[in-house]
């Protein structure tokens, strides 16, 4: 540990670190959040480097809680680290107020473990954006957690290499009347738009919460018949 | 310190009824045997629906209940809404058991309307929770006051025979404890309102 900031300002008012960071995020595998009026979709690439990897030992949308779920684009093991943090957060207010956390509040208080890794001293930034999916008391939320710690609430978004093409082609898809099943096909053929090579029930993972306030992973067999109907 | 609980004395008493709840204590601040004040409070709003009442070391009532004022601020503030009543409940209990090992020396009553729905708990000093009564007493008169609660109280009452009841078993209560009294404040919550109404107890 040092006592200065890595971190620092360019004369152009800018945290380069942060800059990298959003690059190792643009550089991993795509990840694509819709919220419709009764739930909130995640789905994201499993790309593995090898056919000999076991593909259901790589697990890429992380429960939290049991209505709350994330996903990300960018380096896995900083992920995995966030996520940990996330769940003892919950866990927490769980204790001090024996009450379900709302998504809104564990976001912010994820965000502000984010943003101290741009200012502590001796530490660099997360190389991650995470999804934050969840239905809450107040109903369903997406939220998109960035590496400088800023965290915006949509509608609908995509992470990760295709990012840009996915936003544009949720932009003509999306609508606010959606239902989660709307939601999930959607998704679908948004991840398969810039899909390199074969969509397949294993190289996907997709996560699901309704107004049961559950959040599920689909099993590859549930995946299956999704992209079947998208043929 | 022969009972740092009795030290001061006073006596608080908390009660549900039919889509209200009342909470009552009594005005006495003494030291032993000697009284300084009367008109000492021992309940308090914490929120539009929720009372907190405290028996024990004023000090610590006092410290006690600005903590949870500022708790409940900060989570105004940081979540931009309202506190359930039982998740103050939790947060009082939580709050208590921070402190094991050094801690405050009051028994507090947590009441207050969820929903319209009446919420009442009790604690002991280091956060045991008891939710599980239609009322509920702390303080050097509480077992004065639990007789007169046990004849009197009835489930489902209206706010008017819950004001009733619960200043006659506070000041029957009071009247028998030589630490508690030098009057009586009574507060009833129900959707609409929050009346407070001050008693005559012997003045003694």
């Amino acid at each position: 540990m040092t006592d200065f900031a890595l971190t620092t300002f360019s004369s152009k008012g800018k945290l380069l670190q942060i800059e990298y960071a959003l690059n190792a995020v643009a550089k991993g595998d795509t990840a694509i959040g819709i919220k419709a009026k009764n739930g909130v979709v995640l789905v994201v690439e499993k790309k593995q480097s090898s056919i000999l990897v076991e593909e259901s030992s790589v697990q890429k949308v992380a429960l939290l809680t049991d209505n709350i779920a994330a996903t990300y684009a960018g380096l896995g093991p900083d992920f995995r680290v966030l996520a940990q943090q996330a769940r003892k957060l919950v866990k927490k207010y769980d204790l001090k107020y024996q009450e379900e956390i709302f998504v809104q509040t564990l976001s912010r208080e994820l965000a502000e473990d984010v943003q101290v890794a741009t200012q502590r001293g001796g530490i660099r930034p997360f190389g991650v954006s995470i999804l934050i999916a969840g239905y809450d008391e107040e109903g369903p939320h997406l939220v998109q957690l960035d590496p400088s710690g800023a965290y915006y609430s949509w509608k609908a978004t995509a992470i990760g290499k295709q990012a840009k093409n996915a936003k544009a082609f949720l932009e003509k898809r999306y609508n606010a009347d959606m239902e989660i099943e709307d939601a999930i096909n959607t998704a679908l053929l948004t991840l398969k738009e810039g899909f390199e090579g074969q969509i397949t029930p294993t190289n996907i993972e997709v996560g699901v919460i309704r107004d049961d306030h559950v959040f599920r992973i689909l099993p590859p067999s549930q995946v299956k018949d999704y992209l079947e109907e998208l043929e | 310190m022969s009972g740092i609980f009795e030290y001061n004395g006073g006596s608080i008493v908390g009660m549900k009824g039919k889509n209200c709840i009342a909470m009552a204590c009594d005005r006495r601040f003494g030291q032993q045997m000697s009284t300084i004040t009367t008109n000492y409070q021992k309940v308090f709003k914490i929120q539009d629906n929720i009372l907190l009442a405290l028996s024990g070391l004023n000090t610590d009532i006092h410290t006690f209940y600005a903590l949870m004022e500022k708790e409940i601020n900060l989570y105004n503030l940081k979540e931009n809404r309202k506190m359930k009543p039982t998740t103050f409940a939790n947060l009082v209990a939580s709050a208590l058991y921070e402190r094991r090992f050094g801690p405050f020396f009051v028994t507090p009553i947590v009441a207050g309307l969820e929903n319209g729905k009446p919420i009442l708990a009790t604690y002991d000093s280091i956060g045991c929770k008891s939710d599980l009564d239609d009322f509920q007493v702390g303080g050097t008169g509480g077992n004065y006051i639990y007789g007169a609660c046990e004849a009197f109280f009835k489930p489902d009452m209206n706010p008017e025979e819950l004001e009733e009841v619960i200043g006659q078993s506070l000041v029957s209560g009071c009247d028998r404890d030589a630490l508690s009294g030098w009057g009586g404040v009574v507060y009833v919550l129900t959707e609409q309102k929050l009346t407070v109404k001050i008693l005559k107890t012997k003045q003694t």
